[in-house]
């Protein structure tokens, strides 16, 4: 596949470097960020030794073999991490106030944010937003990998990567929700959604009470990253 | 876009199948049944994409909604709740009747 290719479809190349697989790094750092950068990783830090230097030499072969240049790949890593949870809350926070910005996001989620935040999306799997009610609380997971919207929320937490994480969420979600702190109303339904393919999800959380005339980045600042996965609500006004 | 594509409200059973390879059909959900709650477009099928093929023709790709019943029986500890996954259309096989 070469750089141009504008599908985003498969694990190791794609332009956004959607999802990653294993390696073997278990998320215990719940709740914060990785603190390394993705790929070229060159110190251990709880990376096998054998997987780093497998990293390296297809990385090596990659750049080698034309597929895509060393600058080319710094700037798609450099254009990952610069994209951050504060983007998503923004959205979601625009998404609270604003009705008609708020139905076109959940009906189209990639033009609409093409539209109204400038970004170019065009090479970013697809994604769409889902909205939690007092009726269902959406948790997002990726039991076979990590895809996780990253042209919207940048790197995922290393938590969401961990076979725990992955393994649980499925099986028991209130159990999991609960650690998360997020203790949920009986009547509230969970709908636990496994991008198991193409289509990357963001969650809308819950409106917090009390924030009636609010304006937007005073909103923001209530819309975490886990929130948006569906592991948490937003915070409290 | 496939003509014998499934509506929405279609009851399907996944495939209860384990072939070699690279698959994006997640195990607990294999033999499972479920329903049709969104066609998400045509992709490249992710099983020769995996092995540097085109992957063509483009699938069907839907978003099919299972109770948490029907995947887990009774290793279930939870009360009731639905999961979603993005299965591909070679992989749903439809049941009679509708939702």
């Amino acid at each position: 596949m070469s750089a141009g290719d504008d599908h985003d479809h498969d694990e190791d190349h794609d332009h956004d470097h959607d999802h990653d697989h294993d390696h073997d790094h278990d998320g215990g750092d719940r709740g914060s960020p990785h603190g390394h950068p993705h790929a070229p990783v060159d110190d251990l830090d709880g990376y096998r030794p054998e997987s780093l230097l497998l990293e390296r030499a297809l990385r090596e072969l990659l750049i080698e073999q034309g597929v895509f240049s060393a600058a080319e790949l710094q700037r798609q890593i450099d254009a990952t991490e610069s994209r951050t949870p504060a983007l998503g809350a923004r959205i979601v926070a625009r998404a609270w106030i604003d009705e008609a910005f708020r139905r076109d996001l959940l009906a189209a989620a990639k033009p609409t944010l093409g539209a109204s935040f400038a970004l170019d999306l065009v090479d970013t799997p697809e994604f769409t937003v889902l909205e939690n009610t007092a009726q269902v609380h959406h948790v997002v997971c990726c039991t076979l990998c990590s895809c996780y919207p990253r042209s919207i929320l940048g790197v995922p937490p290393a938590w969401y990567k961990s076979r725990e994480y992955r393994a649980r969420v499925v099986i028991e979600p209130r159990a999991v929700l609960k650690e998360f702190g997020t203790e949920l109303p009986p009547a509230c339904g969970i709908r636990v959604v496994d991008s198991t393919a193409d289509m990357r999800y963001l969650v809308i959380p819950l409106r917090p009470p009390g924030t009636d005339g609010w304006d937007e980045s005073r909103l923001a600042a209530l819309v975490t990253r886990d929130s948006m996965i569906g592991v948490a609500q937003a915070l409290r006004a | 876009m496939n003509p014998a594509s499934m509506p929405v409200g279609a009851r399907v059973r996944v495939r209860a199948a384990w072939p070699q390879g690279h698959c994006r059909t997640p195990h607990y959900l294999r033999g499972k049944q479920g329903v049709v709650v969104r066609r998400l477009g045509d992709y490249p099928n992710p099983e020769q994409l995996a092995y540097h093929r085109p992957g063509l023709p483009l699938l069907a790709l839907y978003q099919v909604e299972f109770d948490s019943a029907e995947v887990w029986g009774e290793r279930l500890r939870e009360p009731p709740y639905r999961i979603t996954a993005d299965l591909f259309e070679h992989w749903l096989e439809p049941l009679a009747g509708e939702h």
